[in-house]
């Protein structure tokens, strides 16, 4: 592993190895442990694939009951847990750990109920975003939030980590499409946040629940709004000169009050590494490419294209193609949307980074990154949520030169120190997990760090959930307690009063 | 009995680490507007943040605001008006209701009251919209959490955390909200005569149809008779409200019109008389009656909601009008506020949960005003208020009694 230390692994656990394979096969008799370990490789990595660790064991139950057994035993026993879904985090989420049982979620795959009058659907937290979309379609609703990795990812690990995707500006992340959880707590109690019903009757736990990287709980149930596919979408594909020509008609778009179901901006190398491998027609001689789609009735639809080609114009568009089919709008998605296989054609390795900045600030973090690609000797292609500020750059490296990958990573913390000090954060979609863990000082300091792991000892104070992600240092709970009061002084007599 | 009004957030700390050093109990408010939502509480002092007020970030083409916390509501709408953009989630307003006068929320309310309006069904509420804070927890640190950008997954969402925490769980001293443009056109769709069932089915046909309707209320007749000026006479009138560019809303409403063909007469409102319809729906207009006569807001399954409505009324005189396709009831009590059997209702017919907003203080007192959470999540809850306010100095017993 390249610099990333992970909690020291406990040697107690681990000799203790024997007892609690035993006892998890007491509660999930048959396939559902696996401790071989030729048969726990493919659980040894997820989407980072970077890192890899074999779990102590891994678990895989079927039903609540279970979970909430697994999770009392460990609770119990001193044994962390790390959950995983699909397995497909960038951010090293489900990463196994030496010394944790990973309780796996894929058994838990069906689908629950499907509320049409209500517009929700209740599923298990295995099965995959595309797989609500699926159950729905033929009568014509959908799950909004689609992650790039929608055909492969969990619903449970959407929740895990608030997933976004390219319609979230309209349609909103993962946290505001779930209206439930059922969820089991560390010592295997048995919670349910939300349902059918609208907004929480207390404190907001679903919307700290969602995005919290597994380290809180583990979702066995998820309710989900399901909404009306638009009737129409079509997609507008314009080319700048220069990226302050593309960010300024993003800007333009938005102050004429119009939301696009999708605004996507390419720059140059990756404009080239997917014209190259998809032949979508891009236009190679431009700066910056936008991929605009509009959603919605025809005739908005056909009404806001105008708008959108007008404002394009203006700001000085050297093409502007608008798509006269279904079939034209999917080309040209196909090369946006295979960017990053198409990047992995031109080099044997990549990162994929995440970090989201205020769209005025495109310039200045591209320019900077063209520094910060000569400093480093490697090369950089960059796709953009331009709606909202997502930028994902791509840094090229081989993984067989040594010391390439330290090398790639530093230029990513880099760029992502750039994000912050723009007024941005590090990751807007894929997650902190391990891969930005110890860049978390980067945008909070130790108050605001504290006051987060303190939400985690209200869910899980022994620190038994998913340790070594998120947080740099998870400090102990009882220590983070302990209050220090001034006491003996005066009532502020300059704070005005009445 | 001391009211501290701080100016800066420097003295906002101060005045925390003083209430701890006295182990003293505080009220944290902004103009009050909602103060008589909840348990009443018995602490001898008050943080009033309305001097702490100011708008520190505006940029229109980021759809990005920050305030501080005891920022006029009134003042922020018009200031995104003026851009032509608005809160999307269309914060209501409780002051009619409870008597008092309206426009006198304020910024840190409307997170830690998590307002929404009758949008809530197409755009969420406050905290599907906030995206930063800062925060005085009653451990007197402050600390911040979220950030300016639309989407962020940086950390646990504290931001979210402080939705609908009732300053319980800290002092919110500056919030950064999403905006977003306000629609250029606005129709409302008026079936008229619907039973409160069909309603619900007509409201359901039209919320899962390709109309993008923004919004879908009921009114029963005797509650009808009380909007915009008697207009819609004492006649049920389901309404169901249309948004964004002319030429889309009116198509919109032409194949809605189609759709809901059996449902009988539709009228359709346009412009203005649409804008002051919706708006007296957000606000409760038809209960703010000046009285304390009880009324319970109710959040359940939309297809559920008209049941227990029905249930109540054989035991009850109730007025009832429903907003988010029928699933947020508006219930007014004649006499008790039946709470024991409201509650029961709602459990019987699919869960959700419901709020005695308006109630005298001896009954508030009396009644757990907030929906009791079953055993784990109240210890839950319980655990993450002592993270946040070890000490117990801020709003105790707001939400919870001894919480």
């Amino acid at each position: 592993m390249s610099g990333l230390v992970m909690p020291k692994p406990d040697e107690a656990t681990m000799s203790r190895r024997a007892a609690i394979v035993a006892a998890l096969r007491e509660i999930v008799p048959g396939e559902g442990v696996v401790d071989a370990t030729n048969e726990m490789r493919v659980f040894e990595s997820d989407g980072l694939t970077a890192y890899r660790q074999l779990p102590l064991a891994v678990v895989l139950p079927q039903t609540v009951g279970q979970v909430s057994r697994i999770l009392k035993y460990c609770h119990e026993n001193n044994v962390k847990v790390v959950p995983r879904g699909s397995g497909t985090s960038l951010s090293g989420g489900a990463l196994p750990l030496e010394d944790a049982v990973l309780l796996v979620m894929t058994r838990f795959n069906r689908i629950l109920e499907i509320d049409y009058p209500n517009r929700v659907a209740i599923v298990q937290p295995g099965v995959t975003n595309l797989g609500i979309t699926k159950a729905v379609e033929h009568e014509g609703f959908y799950y909004a939030p689609d992650p790039s990795s929608q055909i492969a990812c969990s619903i449970g690990g959407n929740v895990a980590e608030n997933s976004g995707g390219v319609h979230c500006l309209k349609y909103g992340l993962t946290a505001n499409n779930v209206l439930g959880l059922e969820m089991v707590l560390i010592t295997g109690e048995v919670i349910r946040l939300g349902g059918k019903h609208l907004d929480s009757e207390g404190y907001d736990f679903l919307g700290l629940v969602t995005g919290s990287e597994g380290l809180l709980g583990v979702v066995t149930e998820v309710t989900v709004r399901i909404l009306q596919k638009p009737t129409t979408a079509r997609a507008l594909m314009v080319g700048f000169p220069t990226s302050e020509e593309a960010g300024q008609c993003v800007a333009d778009i938005i102050a004429a009050g119009i939301i696009p179901g999708g605004m996507e901006m390419m720059d140059r190398p990756a404009i080239h590494a997917a014209e190259d491998f998809i032949h979508a027609g891009y236009p190679l001689d431009v700066e910056a490419l936008l991929i605009i789609e509009l959603d919605g009735p025809a005739i908005e639809v056909d009404h806001l294209i105008n708008m959108v080609e007008a404002i394009g114009r203006q700001n000085g568009a050297t093409t502007c193609v608008i798509s006269q089919s279904e079939e034209e709008r999917m080309v040209f998605w196909a090369g946006r949307k295979a960017a990053f296989p198409a990047v992995g054609r031109i080099s044997p390795d990549y990162l994929c980074m995440d970090g989201t900045i205020p769209r005025k600030e495109l310039p200045k973090v591209l320019a900077g990154m063209r520094e910060l690609s000569e400093k480093y000797g490697l090369r950089v292609a960059n796709v953009f949520h331009a709606g909202d500020g997502n930028l994902h750059p791509l840094i090229l490296y081989d993984a067989n030169i040594p010391e390439e990958l330290h090398k790639a990573e530093s230029f990513g913390a880099d760029i992502l120190r750039l994000c912050v000090k723009v007024g941005g954060v590090l990751t807007g979609e894929h997650g902190v997990g391990v891969e930005k863990r110890d860049l978390m000082p980067e945008m909070f300091n130790e108050i605001d760090l504290n006051q987060q792991i303190r939400v985690k000892c209200a869910f899980d104070d022994k620190h038994l959930l998913n340790p070594g992600k998120v947080f740099p240092q998870l400090h102990r709970c009882a220590e983070l307690g302990r209050m220090h009061v001034h006491r003996g002084q005066v009532p502020f007599p300059d704070i005005p009063r009445f | 009995m001391s009211t501290f009004t701080p100016q800066s957030e420097d003295e906002i700390v101060e005045t925390v680490q003083w209430a701890l050093s006295e182990e003293a109990p505080v009220e944290i408010i902004g103009h009050g507007s909602k103060r008589e939502l909840g348990r009443p509480l018995q602490t001898e002092h008050t943080i009033a943040l309305s001097s702490y007020s100011g708008v520190t970030l505006y940029e229109p083409d980021e759809l990005v605001l920050s305030a501080k916390a005891g920022t006029s509501l009134a003042e922020l709408e018009a200031l995104l008006a003026a851009s032509g953009q608005a809160f999307q989630f269309e914060p209501m307003d409780y002051g009619p209701l409870l008597g008092k006068p309206a426009g006198k929320g304020s910024l840190g309310g409307l997170l830690s009251a998590n307002l929404c309006g009758p949008r809530r069904l197409k755009a969420g509420s406050a905290r599907d919209h906030v995206l930063g804070v800062r925060v005085v927890s009653g451990r007197g640190e402050l600390f911040k959490s979220g950030g300016r950008v639309v989407k962020n997954v940086t950390g646990y969402d504290l931001s979210k955390g402080m939705a609908n925490s009732w300053g319980t769980l800290g002092i919110a001293t500056e919030i950064t909200f999403k905006v977003l443009p306000a629609p250029e056109t606005e129709t409302t769709l008026v079936l008229r005569g619907l039973a409160d069932d069909e309603a619900a089915r007509a409201m359901a046909i039209a919320m899962g149809s390709s109309g993008e309707v923004a919004s879908a209320a009921h009114l029963p007749g005797n509650v009808a008779s009380r909007v915009i000026g008697g207009l819609l006479q004492s006649n049920a009138s389901t309404l169901l409200r249309l948004e964004g560019f002319a030429p889309s809303v009116a198509d919109r409403a032409e194949m809605l019109k189609k759709l809901l063909l059996s449902a009988g007469e539709i009228d359709v409102l346009g412009g203005e008389t649409s804008r002051n319809l919706w708006r007296e729906v957000r606000d409760v207009m038809p209960f703010a009656d000046g009285t304390e006569s009880p009324v319970w807001r109710v959040s359940m399954a939309p297809m559920e909601a008209y049941k227990l409505v029905a249930s109540l009324r054989m035991g009850a005189a109730v007025d009832a009008f429903y907003d988010w396709q029928g699933g947020l009831v508006w219930l007014r009590m004649e006499g008790d506020p039946e709470a024991a059997a409201v509650r029961a209702l709602v459990a019987k017919y699919g869960g959700g949960h419901a709020t005695l907003v308006r109630a005298p203080i001896a009954l508030r007192a009396a009644l757990p005003v907030f929906e009791p959470q079953p055993a784990p999540l109240a210890a839950l809850s319980k655990r993450l208020k002592q993270q946040f306010d070890p000490s117990g100095i801020f709003n105790p017993g707001r939400m919870v009694a001894g919480v």
